[in-house]
């Protein structure tokens, strides 16, 4: 039996990961890293941000929004290191730790937003 | 890299010419390129600030307002608006190779490219409202 490759399914969560990162991170950068840390807009309270965080839907678009994005990340960041960098040889590492990281953000947004209370 | 590669007998030696590991700082598409991937980095960056924050959200009040209080910070505002800027050139990328990456096709005619892109820009701005809308509402 022939070994499968896993290439399309990572494939296919960099492309997702990329979608929904290139529809949702500028706003969310502009908003939570820009314009409520300056003032440019009314801030809300963490009470009322709080709530926000409690609504189930909530959780879990932003469960999918960080997991994805940082798949997209690892898919294409081990790429950059292939070809920008020729390095190609460290093959095992830079997998591990480009999926490896991508695991681990993924377990800790999986852990921050299951025990909202 | 295997120009150095043990000596075998009849075997020829590949010629290769080596690429500079700078290849992509040579002409200006290749630079592009590579700074399209870069914005990887900045992707992963907004997902670490995003949970730096929900984690703040999570400790409760002296802590959120500790976070907005470094956010506030000229480096880290450089270093946000670099953020933002690289996240930008990736929505742009993205959404342009869209239409190649999905070649849609309705009674038997190809959907002209501007109209798949076009929808993905649409889309981008109903879903970064909608956001806005829910976070600062009324």
């Amino acid at each position: 039996m022939t070994k499968r490759s896993n290439e399309p399914f990572l494939w296919s969560l960099f492309s997702a990961g990329g979608v929904l990162s290139a529809m949702l991170a500028p706003v969310h950068v502009a908003l939570f890293a820009l314009a409520i840390p300056l003032g440019w807009v009314e801030s809300p309270t963490q009470e009322r941000l709080l709530g926000l965080l409690r609504h189930p839907a909530a959780r879990i678009y932003l469960f999918l929004l960080c997991t994805l994005s940082l798949f997209h990340w690892a898919h294409r960041f081990r790429f950059t290191l292939y070809d920008g960098l020729q390095i190609k040889h460290l093959n095992e590492i830079i997998f591990a730790f480009c999926y490896g990281g991508a695991l681990v953000g993924a377990i800790t947004a999986g852990y921050l937003l299951w025990n909202v209370s | 890299m295997s120009g150095a590669g043990a000596y075998r007998e009849y075997h020829p030696k590949w010629y290769r010419r080596p690429v500079s590991t700078y290849w992509w700082l040579t002409r200006w598409p290749y630079l592009r390129f590579i700074l399209r991937e870069i914005t990887s980095v900045f992707v992963a960056f907004f997902v670490i600030l995003t949970l730096l924050q929900i984690q703040a959200l999570r400790q409760g009040e002296a802590a959120w307002t500790a976070l907005v209080e470094w956010l506030r910070q000229p480096l880290v505002v450089a270093a946000n608006l670099v953020t933002l800027s690289f996240l930008l050139f990736h929505t742009i990328t993205f959404f342009n190779l869209a239409p190649r990456a999905m070649v849609v096709r309705l009674g038997g005619r190809k959907l002209p490219d501007v109209l798949i892109a076009g929808s993905n820009y649409g889309a981008w701005l109903v879903a970064s409202g909608l956001v806005v809308w829910l976070v600062l509402g009324d």
